[in-house]
């Protein structure tokens, strides 16, 4: 492959590496907000864990030097304010959505607030993998860097997957998420497999906060999420609950968001705005074409609001 | 959210107070407590803090309408919420309908000539208003016909407005004179939205206001509003009944969508004379909150509102005196929308707990009647059968 | 944390900015030592960001200026960021004018003017405000509002010629947030000052739709260097996003605002600067001393307003002579960017044959065209 790969494969290069760099965090926030609402619990907050996760990640490797331990560092704030969500939310009478906003509310007040000082350093950076090595074009090696945490969270999506159908834990999960009577009937508390459901959804969310401050964009900033944590909700729905097609939905998203500077760069710049609007368009059209009134959305977790 | 269970006529009175009133207050006097904490932790100090922030918000002439013309906005958003949330559908697209009535209320003059009067006002509001309640009737409507969770896809629509309002300011719409701030023509003189004579506020703290108040006499004194409550507390009863759940709750939302417009139009017509990316600054997102806060009571919102009002104006304040960052408002926000949330689980327990105490000792001891001691019973095993639950 | 600045270790923001504007001061301190020998009148300045003060960008640059005025004798700063373009503007304005006392007010965002800064000029008529980017006129504005503006585009024509020189594959990408006249000046200079050492070269342009959008200034950065772009410039509010991208990415970028370099020491060629705290001191000199209002001051190399950013080591011998002799004849009010014959990249001509628009044309500050050699659309 040389210089002179035509114009439209320029663009479908361009849209491939940005499906990846751009979709590694949703990636991890879904594959977070589908275990939580799997148990039955849907965390819209998810925005506000993957800010602060963020911010912490920054934070991390800008105090200790390391990116992995931001990592962790993040992982772990985003499965704590998580926990605030489930506690919350299994007090009797406490509205999912509503704490889902607060809660959205107050880890951004709470990383722009402790943030101030991250503004202008710069933290060690994630490693990349270079996938794209056996190619000599410089298009086809930037497409294939790949963010290490990438890999991890396609392992993550298998994994879960054969999880939640496979084991014992998958199977409390699922049943919190189904039928909350047959678990209590069979002895487990519904609220603790919740809590512990959105938790681990936190923790996972968190690692999608650091991978934006650590790898891509790379800083620490106010406008880092664009509403990343909540168009997670719609992936979760439109991969119907299922932790492979969260990885699909993923790719797509991150690749509608690539589109519009790909085609711009190219010369074709007309109507940004609406480029830019262009992954929630998608989401909301899968959404109208896929659901019914007549039946439940198949795949969703009974227990869960979201169908009527 | 459970009904409090009906208490004796002594105490009914009391513990919805309580209830309603008392609770809240403690969830945000526990916040300011957070807050305080917050502050004291960065080295500043929290008593000055709280200082600051009552000074801010309520402290003087200057401050008092900065809180008010802040609170303005908030009480319509905030219905963009609470009435569709009283006809059963949380929809929290309220920023969407904001910039799209924005939009219409700068975009009336193009398509034909308003007078340049009251009446060219009244026009354009108008117009905002319809806009934002159409977007959301639009999600009502996908709910209701396609199934579509209304929380997401008026969140999406949101978004997508977002995205039109910017490209048509920026685009089709664009005023060639503002060169550097992209916007819409301005609107004449006549059809601005001035300032209560006397004071430094514009009048559309008199439309939110009124707005709120006729939002609650619909909601709690017409046979529609009625309705409207009955389809939202239990869908499948309001079936039964033969209401036309379709269209009460398409109206509902069309209605909260209204109010939200109506914000975006009077942010054009009172602050800002055209449409421009200013109007996009999260009085959406506000709203809901305050709704929340509020409790989507209409009535309500009013006050709430302007508690937020405060929060804002006074951010100003502890900005520029004690250097705290811009963020601490939200963080203030987030606690007491947190707290607020948390005393919700405290709803109706005051009211149980008087109630079986009650029930528990007999009126006169010795002398405790059958039907008491049955009353006891009852009370008690109810109360270990929710516990089970 | 904010306050308290023993508390955090290892982190020396405020003492790098105190040192930039103590600099900035000991610089401009010279000629206006005489006009402060008679002006102690003590005058409390209020500060007006519309984003975060340390975002390595445009409020940066007019906080750095602000911290140099602080350090002179008699003046107290009061400043708040974040401050959004809507009534919020007009109450902060007023709070500081009635509750802090302030009488000489900057607020620093294009979007305060109109009507925020109007309207709250027209109920405080013994305030000054001096906005950054405005145009003022004197038919339609009062005397106590007046505006500043550098011509940066004398600074990205510069960055340009040294971008020229680096350039490998012929390729230059410029990121910007939105077409407004300011950015589309910026675009062209940047242009033709990089056309000036190899006629074909081309520029790529990306909007990305508004001023603080770092995921898209990343992708942005990415794709243009997909396609070839070797060196990088911007407009947006907080750079430091692509400069690290582009780093990253192995290419040369320029900077904008304030300067970058120590993002990416072994990237960044060179940069626009602003030096706000020449204008803040002339403004602040009047008003200490009771003379009128300066109402429309501009000015670019010459004037102080504006400066570049010192070379990368990376750049050449010979970039750095031609870049240099044009900025002496700036310096000279010898050199003109904006000369006919001007083609923009339709084919139109803007300027024709023979014409030449000075720095100070006000034409110019409606420019709404993208020159020969840009690939982008307006």
């Amino acid at each position: 492959m040389s210089a002179d790969v035509s114009l439209w494969g320029d663009v479908a290069l361009a849209v491939l590496g940005g499906a990846i760099r751009v979709g590694t965090p949703f990636l991890f926030v879904s594959l977070g907000e589908c275990l939580t609402e799997k148990s039955g619990r849907i965390n819209l907050g998810l925005e506000g864990v993957l800010v602060l996760s963020a911010m912490t990640g920054f934070a991390g490797s800008y105090l200790t030097g390391s990116a992995w331990l931001g990592v962790l560092a993040a992982a772990f704030v985003g499965a704590l304010l998580a926990m605030l969500h489930g506690l919350l939310c299994s007090l009797r009478g406490v509205n999912d959505i509503a704490t889902g906003i607060a809660l959205m509310l107050l880890g951004a007040g709470l990383a722009f607030y402790l943030g101030k000082p991250l503004i202008q350093p710069q933290a060690a950076q994630l490693p990349a993998l270079e996938w794209g090595a056996w190619s000599d074009s410089p298009q086809v090696q930037a497409a294939l860097r790949i963010n290490a945490l990438f890999p991890i969270g396609v392992l993550l999506a298998i994994f879960m997957a054969w999880a939640l159908a496979n084991t014992r834990w998958g199977l409390i999960v699922r049943m919190a998420g189904d039928s909350s009577d047959a678990a209590r009937a069979l002895g487990y508390s519904v609220n603790g497999v919740r809590i512990w459901a959105t938790t681990a959804g936190g923790f996972l969310a968190g690692i999608g906060g650091a991978s934006l401050s650590l790898y891509y964009p790379g800083s620490w900033n106010e406008g880092l999420s664009s509403g990343q944590g909540l168009i997670a909700v719609a992936l979760v729905i439109f991969a119907r609950w299922r932790p492979l097609a969260c990885l699909g939905a993923a790719l797509l998203f991150g690749g509608a968001g690539a589109l519009g500077p790909a085609l711009q760069s190219v010369g074709i710049g007309w109507g940004y705005h609406l480029f830019n609007a262009m992954p929630y368009a998608l989401t909301l059209l899968i959404l109208i074409w896929t659901c019914s009134p007549k039946r439940s959305l198949q795949g969703a977790p009974m227990e869960l609001g979201v169908s009527r | 959210m459970s009904a409090p269970a009906a208490p004796s006529a002594s105490t009914s009175g009391w513990v919805t107070l309580f209830d309603n009133v008392a609770l809240p207050v403690m969830a945000l006097a526990g916040s300011l407590l957070f807050f305080g904490g917050f502050v004291w932790l960065g080295g500043a100090s929290p008593v000055e803090a709280w200082a600051l922030l009552f000074k801010g918000a309520f402290g003087d002439a200057f401050s008092w309408q900065n809180t008010l013309q802040r609170a303005a906005p908030l009480m319509l958003t905030a219905l963009c919420v609470a009435l569709p949330q009283r006809a059963g559908l949380m929809v929290i697209g309220g920023e969407g309908a904001l910039v799209l009535g924005g939009l219409a209320c700068a975009g009336l003059p193009y398509l034909f000539a308003v007078p340049d009067n009251l009446m060219g006002t009244l026009m354009v509001l108008l117009a905002s208003a319809m806009a934002g309640a159409a977007w959301i009737a639009l999600a009502g409507a996908l709910r209701q016909y396609r199934g579509v969770n209304e929380t997401i896809s008026s969140l999406l629509l949101s978004y997508l407005a977002i995205g039109l309002f910017k490209h048509g300011v920026e685009g089709p719409m664009r005023d060639p004179a503002s060169l550097n701030k992209p916007s819409t023509q301005p609107l004449s003189e006549g059809v601005l939205l001035g300032l209560i004579p006397g004071y430094e506020v514009h009048w559309g703290l008199v439309i939110g206001v009124v707005a709120c108040v006729a939002a609650g006499l619909w909601l709690h004194g017409s046979t529609h509003g009625f309705a409207t409550r009955v389809v939202g507390g239990n869908a499948r009863a309001a079936r039964l009944v033969g209401l036309p759940s379709h269209r009460l709750i398409i109206t509902a939302c069309a209605l909260g969508g209204a109010g939200a417009g109506l914000a975006g139009g009077i942010e054009v017509a009172a602050v800002h004379t055209s449409a421009n990316a200013s109007l996009i600054v999260g009085l959406g997102y506000t709203g809901i909150l305050v709704s929340f806060v509020a409790r989507h009571n209409p009535w309500a919102i009013v006050p709430v509102a302007i508690l937020f009002g405060g929060f804002g104006a006074a951010g100003s304040l502890l900005q520029r005196r004690l250097d705290l960052p811009d963020a601490s408002v939200l963080v203030l926000q987030g606690f007491a929308f947190v707290l607020i949330l948390a005393a919700e689980a405290w709803r109706g327990r005051l009211g149980d707990w008087l109630q079986t105490r009650a029930a528990m000792a007999p009126a006169t001891p010795g002398h405790e009647t059958s039907r008491q001691r049955l009353q006891r019973e009852a009370i008690r095993a109810i109360r270990q059968n929710k516990e089970a639950a | 944390m904010t306050v308290g600045q023993g508390n955090r270790s290892g982190w020396n923001r405020r003492d790098w900015i105190k040192g930039v504007g103590a600099g900035g001061a000991g610089l401009a301190l010279g000629p206006l030592a005489l006009g402060q020998a008679f002006a102690q009148k003590p005058i409390t300045i209020g500060m007006i960001y519309v984003g975060p003060k340390d975002d390595f960008g445009y409020n940066q640059s007019h906080y750095e200026a602000a911290m140099a005025l602080k350090g002179m004798p008699g003046v107290k700063i009061v400043g708040e960021e974040n401050v959004p373009e809507t009534q919020a503007v007009q109450k902060t304005m007023q709070g500081m004018i009635s509750q802090d006392g302030a009488t000489l007010l900057f607020p620093t965002s294009f979007g305060y003017f109109n009507p925020h800064i109007l309207e709250v000029a027209k109920r405080n008529p013994d305030v000054r405000f001096s906005h950054c980017g405005g145009l003022w006129d004197a038919a339609k504005h009062p005397k106590s509002v007046g505006s500043f503006f550098g011509y940066i585009d004398e600074c990205q024509y510069l960055n340009g010629v040294i971008a020229g020189h680096m350039t490998k594959s012929k390729k230059i990408g410029f990121i910007a947030a939105k077409p407004i006249p300011q950015v589309l000046r910026n675009i062209n200079a940047f242009t033709l000052g990089a056309k000036s050492v190899k006629p074909d070269i081309t520029c790529s342009v990306i909007f990305t739709g508004d001023w603080s959008m770092p995921v898209k200034e990343a992708e942005a950065t990415n794709s243009l260097a997909d396609q070839g772009v070797d060196v990088f410039t911007m407009h947006v509010d907080g750079p430091k996003v692509i400069v690290e991208t582009a780093a990253r990415r192995g290419k040369f970028v320029c900077g904008y605002h304030a300067s970058q370099a120590k993002l990416a020491p072994n990237a960044y060629l060179t940069g626009a600067e602003w030096n706000w705290v020449t204008p803040y001191k002339q403004i602040l000199e009047a008003a200490q001393t009771g003379k009128p209002h300066p109402n429309f001051m501009r000015g670019g190399l010459k004037e102080g307003y504006v400066k570049t950013s010192p070379y990368g080591s990376m750049v050449p011998e010979g970039a750095r002579k031609q870049a240099d002799a044009v900025k002496a004849a700036m310096l000279k009010d010898e050199f003109e960017i904006f000369k006919g014959e001007l083609k923009d990249n339709t084919g139109k001509v803007i300027i024709p044959k023979g014409t030449v628009m000075k720095q100070t044309d006000v034409a110019l500050e409606g420019m709404n065209y993208l020159v020969e050699g840009v690939i982008g659309k307006i």
